[in-house]
């Protein structure tokens, strides 16, 4: 097992290096750069521009130097845990990105908690009552909740909020909370507002794990070994989860590696919609206005937030099926 | 409900009047109808029949193990308890009862066909043989696990220890099967159901099968039903036989009865079908003249390079076929002949040029005299080559494109070498569907339309449309039921003379290429051990592997069982 | 056990023995009733798409000041007597006298009378053939009728929905065509090459897949300059989405390649002579494509899906563009959505329109592919 990670782990390096690469050319594609957009900013409120200025401005950000060189300095010092600075924010990227990073991250493992939670029992259900009405409504809901926008949902929601409960739903934290300190009030405080974008966030990806766990399932009930744990005199409830249920959760969670991607991807834009103080609303920020480093930053450790998914996903996987470990 | 007093005391089992039907919207299938037998202690029924006439149903609704659509209808099935009690009604128990659950795997237990997929792949093996045992509430599970050493040690599995840490894919197709028969027997059943338990396994593997399951009967006094489709494997085994047809018994009789004295035709046909592919007869074609060297096969060899990727340990090349030399002489039939994994079909795919050989040479005499070595030809070559020379494959379902109509199958080669085309192509795919004996309106069918046995002749009849010299059989007829695998062994061999034919025959079934083949080579790990005529390979084989070969055969003879030793009462 | 032959009659045994697989497949689909359903559906709203102008009641870029969110009318069929006369009651706008509000106000008085094919605001279908028909709209062109509510510049919301169709769904198939394209050739040459090439391929659509895609679309959409027009983003838009999207049309055709490939029939095919091409061509892609089709009509509604989120946010389509996502950018305003809800009416029209699409795939792929299940 210690062999399979560390071989896992080490087939990661190159897709990180591909990853950090993707990034920078994302952060680097837009014509112009920081300086010329601050120009064009200072030329619109009518000031003039300083070329010079500008030259120097270039210079001290290393704006000025080739794109190798600008990545190698940029990875370098990324590797050492300095992400830059922000021209926008006139701050140092780490402090930008750290709170908001860790919210991303305990959004979207809530939710994908929460997606299993829910997932699993219900899919079971559809599969083993299949073609009953309540397989019918499980797999209709199903299909809704693949088909709306999770945004839709949100501002749904939202507006349901605002004229019926006379709430807002966005946010994360009461305003009391908003600025404090770490504390359990707020811890608390969090939770209570969590469960919201975690509902929006999971209803799509839900729905498609039911249909995953469904599918799976109907494919093991019909499989040679439960006829053999049945002839073995098991009652039906222990043979299947003992066995095709044990089994269908392979390809189960192995689904886990473009779940928490999609997950992430979901979490960003439901978070400028309901206004979390997550990863979201800053990246679109930061893209907008082209301030590279942060936008990098963000990019940079959403994918690899994804990346660590799949090698968790693998790694649970190899546990749960011998096949696999013996590869 | 009528129990009889039970006049023998040795009966299990007793099934009456079994009806298992499948309700399939308007159609009622009947899978089993009105079916009734007994099983005894200490003797083994067949059920014999080809497939789709119910037998592996009848099987599983014994245990009440029929998958929907399907269910019992009418009948009883009474089962005596080992303690001399009343019998009860199996057939009256709800399917997921809790009655049913305790006689499943305690008092009937039951080996699967697949041994494969009837075993969980991500369990261990000791755990899959002790949970019956703990589910029947006998044993705690630390006591089941070792009495599953015990049972893995009864079924001769090497090393029973560490087998039973073990899981299934680890082990062979013969390992599996005696592990899935080791968990049968777990809790000491009365009767044992085996549904075609040795079909999926090498001839060899079936023989130690089977004189596993003998002896462990003569140990326990097990009341087995034996389902299969071999007529040789019945001879070998069966007390008493039932050969089923269409879902009804037509005939149900001792052994030596029904093989001296057979009174059903449908009985009748298939036995004489088995002795025609049996080990009886003396060799058929011993009359065969060769002519002329037609192919000249010599060292090949093909090495499947190991999957080297950058974080393993590299493992050595596969080696499919090593060396392999033999001559083909034009109007012979030549046998090759291999359990699973000989590389038969390798070589096969090697003569053709599907797979090009590592090393070695294939050299092939063409219709112009010319001599030339297919291994290093390229592509519009061949194509030269594959006008002359054809093959036909095992599966007949996977032959054909199914989005194409029979007509455009069987002229597809015409067309594509531009030899025919326009009226004059239907003219010539009409004249070969009717040698193959089609209708001439299948032309503008599709294959669904087609049963497995006029696929296969389909598939011939685009094999000879090119007017070819050598024909590669791979398998052929394995797929298909007895009855028919003689059928298109017989249009094959009358076929030959009219259109100067030679033929390989790749076949792991030695009854069929003793009746087939003139000359016969035999193949291990990629290596042929012995070629010979028909004759001397089967009455004086000379190779301990062909010898232990011939020896596994189930010969369709109940007063010779040399498989099992005679055990007739 | 021929099930298939034993309780049909005779002429229906030999049509289904002389129907091709093609047309299997229908029959298979047919007896699907709510993918059949979804068909029709489908069908519906990309006649919408492509007859937008004469569909759509009013002019979708026509503002009208007085009418600033407007409320949806209710339509009445029946005006009293039982031949259908549709109309809708006028509103009067008034002012809450205190709070300076506005508010619609029915006018039961006043109706205005509906009908087909009437004359209203003039349009050029496809910028090309000018008409002023519309397929239905106020019998007297002067009068308006909102069945769907107006937006916050007094814009018809049925109008501009209509010609957002025509964008969300283009997108949906333009892009699913680049999608499917790139999909075909890398996953097909991987398939069919298998080796080093396969690996690369199998690893690059391993990476992609485990991206977050819509921080990545987000990114790239934001390096579109500004100044472009709307139909230069309109296919970079497509592009990125597809850039995205291949890999999934990839995955199914390296898979239903390296199956086919070790395929008896195609060894066959090879072995008849048939070239190269031939084989790609005549066995295997045929043996494909009901797989293809099944997976292209899944991937269209992520294709609207892409769209629509990229455009809410900002950096797609930008008005005066017309989609539905660019649309559903009006109501990103909390404050927005609670005077008008009508405005989430485009995400209604993507839900439906990605429901029928999903309905529609799954029915497909289930017809395909019968033994699946």
């Amino acid at each position: 097992m210690g062999r399979f990670i560390a071989r896992r782990l080490l087939g990661m390096i190159p897709f990180i290096f591909l990853v950090s690469v993707t990034v920078f050319v994302l952060i680097k594609l837009p014509p112009g750069d920081f300086a010329s957009n601050y120009a064009a900013a200072l030329a619109a409120s009518g000031e003039t521009v300083d070329d010079t200025m500008l030259a120097e401005l270039r210079h001290r950000y290393g704006l000025d130097q080739s794109l190798p060189v600008q990545y190698v300095r940029w990875i370098s010092s990324v590797a050492q845990g300095d992400f830059g600075f922000s021209f926008k924010w006139q701050q140092p990227v780490s402090s930008l990105i750290g709170e908001r990073m860790g919210l991303t991250l305990i959004l979207s493992f809530a939710t994908l908690l929460f997606t299993w939670a829910i997932a699993l029992p219900i899919g079971v259900y559809s599969a083993v009552r299949r073609y009953t009405w309540g397989d019918y409504i499980v797999t209709m809901l199903g299909f809704i909740g693949l088909a709306v926008p999770n945004f839709l949902l949100a501002l749904t929601l939202m507006y349901v909020g605002v004229t019926v409960f006379h709430t807002d739903l966005g946010g994360l934290f009461s305003p009391e909370y908003l600025d404090a300190p770490w504390s359990f009030g707020r811890v608390g405080d969090l939770a209570a507002h969590l469960w919201i974008p975690m509902l929006i966030l999971g209803t799509g990806g839900a729905a498609s794990l039911i249909r995953i766990m469904r599918a799976n399932l109907i494919d093991q009930l019909h499989q040679p070994y439960v006829d053999t744990a049945r002839a073995k005199g098991l009652s039906e409830f222990t043979l299947l989860f003992r066995y095709p249920i044990r089994i269908a959760l392979n390809p189960f969670v192995s689904t886990l590696g473009w779940v928490l991607p999609h997950l992430v991807s979901g979490s960003v834009i439901i978070s400028i919609v309901l206004n979390l103080p997550t990863a979201g609303p800053l990246l679109l920020q930061a893209l907008l206005s082209q301030d590279q480093y942060l936008a990098g930053a963000f990019l940079l450790l959403l994918c690899l937030l994804t990346l660590v998914g799949t090698l968790l996903s693998d790694i649970l996987l190899a546990l749960l099926d011998p096949r696999i470990r013996f590869q | 409900m009528h129990i009889s007093p039970d006049p023998h005391a040795d009966v299990a089992l007793e099934v009456r009047r079994l009806s298992t039907h499948y309700l399939l919207g308007p159609i009622t299938l009947r899978a089993v109808d009105d079916i009734s037998f007994t099983l005894r202690r200490s003797r083994t029924l067949c059920i014999v029949g080809e497939s789709g006439s119910g037998k592996s149903i009848t099987a599983r609704s014994i245990l009440q193990i029929v998958n929907p659509p399907g269910r019992i209808v009418a009948g009883e099935m009474l089962y005596y308890p080992r303690d001399g009690g009343p019998p009860v009604d199996l057939a009256k128990m709800p399917p997921r009862g809790r009655q049913i659950r305790a006689i499943r795997g305690r008092d009937i237990a039951m080996v699967f066909q697949e041994p494969m997929t009837s075993l969980s792949p991500i369990h261990r093996i000791g755990w899959q043989i002790a949970e019956g045992l703990v589910a029947h509430g006998m044993l705690s599970k630390r006591a089941a696990l070792k009495r599953a050493i015990d049972l893995l040690r009864q079924v001769e599995i090497p090393d029973p220890v560490s087998a039973a840490e073990r899981y299934p894919f680890e082990f062979s197709g013969g390992m599996r099967q005696r592990a899935m028969i080791a968990m049968a027997l777990a809790c000491e059943p009365r009767v044992l159901i085996a549904d075609e338990p040795t079909t999926a396994l090498d001839v060899t593997t079936q023989a130690e099968i089977l004189k596993l399951l003998k002896r462990l009967q003569d140990e326990n006094g097990l009341a087995i039903l034996f389902i299969t489709h071999d007529m040789g494997v019945v001879a070998q085994i069966a007390d008493d036989v039932l050969v089923m047809h269409r879902g009804q018994v037509v005939e149900h009789a001792p052994v030596r009865e029904l093989f001296a004295d057979p009174h059903h035709s449908y009985t009748k046909t298939l036995l004489a079908a088995s002795k025609k592919l049996g080990m009886a007869p003396p060799p058929a074609r011993a009359d065969i003249h060769p002519g002329p060297r037609l192919l000249e096969v010599s060292g090949v060899t093909l090495t499947y390079p190991a999957q080297a990727t950058l974080f393993t340990k590299p493992k050595p090349p596969i080696l499919a076929l090593r060396g392999v030399s033999f001559d083909l002489f034009e109007g012979e039939n030549l046998g090759i002949v291999g359990e699973s994994g000989s590389g038969k079909t390798t070589l096969g795919n090697c003569i053709i040029q599907v797979l090009r050989p590592t090393s070695g040479s294939v050299r092939y005499t063409d219709r112009a005299g010319r001599t030339a070595d297919l291994a290093t030809m390229d592509r519009p070559a061949l194509r030269h080559v594959h006008r002359e020379m054809r093959m036909v494959f095992q599966d007949p379902f996977a032959s054909l494109n199914a989005r194409m109509t029979i007509g455009q199958c069987v002229g597809e080669p015409l067309l594509v070498n531009r030899i025919l085309s326009g009226d004059r192509l239907r003219a010539r795919v009409g004249e070969l569907l009717a040698m193959v004996g089609l209708p001439a309106d299948a032309a503008q069918r599709y294959p669904h339309a087609f049963s497995g046995g006029q696929r296969q002749r389909i598939v011939i009849a685009r094999a000879l449309a090119t007017d070819p010299r050598l024909v590669i059989l791979d398998e052929a007829t394995s797929a298909l039921d007895v009855t028919l695998r003689g059928q298109v062994l017989d249009l094959l061999l009358a076929l030959q003379p009219k259109l100067n034919l030679t033929f390989i025959l790749i076949s792991h079934d030695l009854g069929v290429i003793r009746y087939f083949c003139n000359r016969v080579a035999v193949m291990l790990r990629g290596e042929i051990v012995e070629v010979g005529s028909t004759t001397d390979i089967c009455d004086r084989p000379q190779q301990p592997y062909t010898q232990q070969l011939l020896a596994a055969v189930p010969e369709a003879d109940p007063a010779r069982r040399a498989l099992i030793g005679d055990v007739s009462r | 056990m021929s099930v298939t032959a034993a309780g049909l009659p005779d002429r229906a045994v030999s049509r289904l023995a002389t129907a091709s697989e093609a047309r299997l497949m229908w029959l298979r689909f047919c007896r699907h009733k709510v993918a059949m359903a979804s068909l029709v559906l489908t069908i519906l709203i990309y006649l919408v798409a492509l007859f937008a102008e004469p569909v759509a009641p009013f002019d979708p870029d026509k503002a009208n000041a007085r009418l600033v969110f407007h409320p949806p009318q209710m339509l009445h069929i029946f005006d009293g007597s039982v031949i259908p006369r549709p109309y809708v009651n006028a509103v009067r706008l008034t002012r809450d006298p205190d709070t300076l509000a506005v508010t619609y106000v029915p006018d039961r008085s006043r109706k205005v009378y509906l009908g087909f094919f009437v004359h209203g605001d003039p349009y050029k279908l496809w910028t090309v053939i000018p008409s002023d028909i519309h397929l239905f709209g106020p019998v007297n062109p002067r009068e308006t009728a909102f069945l769907l509510g107006a937006d916050r510049l007094g814009r018809d919301m049925l109008s501009r929905i209509a010609y957002g169709a025509r964008v969300s769904l283009s997108i949906g198939l333009v892009g699913v065509t680049c999608s499917l394209l790139l999909g075909v050739i890398i996953g097909g040459a991987s398939g069919y090459f298998g080796g080093r090439l396969d690996w690369v391929v199998q690893r690059l659509i391993e990476f992609i897949i485990s991206l977050p895609t819509i921080p990545i679309w987000l990114a790239l959409a934001a390096a579109l300059p500004k100044h472009w027009s709307p139909v230069k983003t309109y296919f970079m838009i497509t592009l990125i989405i597809s850039l995205i999207g291949w890999t999934e049309l990839a995955r199914v055709v390296r898979g239903r390649f390296l199956a086919l490939r070790s395929d008896t029939f195609v060894t066959a095919a090879f072995l008849d002579g048939c070239s190269r091409p031939r084989i790609i061509f005549r066995h295997m892609l045929p043996a494909m494509t009901s797989h293809i089709i099944a997976s292209v009509t899944l991937a269209i509604p992520l294709m609207i899906l892409a769209e629509t989120a990229l455009s809410f946010l900002g950096l797609g389509l930008q008005p005066p563009a017309i989609s539905w996502g660019a649309l559903l950018e009006e109501a990103q305003n909390i404050h927005s959505i609670a005077t008008a809800p009508w405005l989430l009416l485009p995400g209604v029209a993507v839900a439906i329109t990605v429901l029928a699409l999903n309905f529609l795939g799954d029915g497909l792929r289930d017809a395909a592919d019968p033994h699946a299940h």
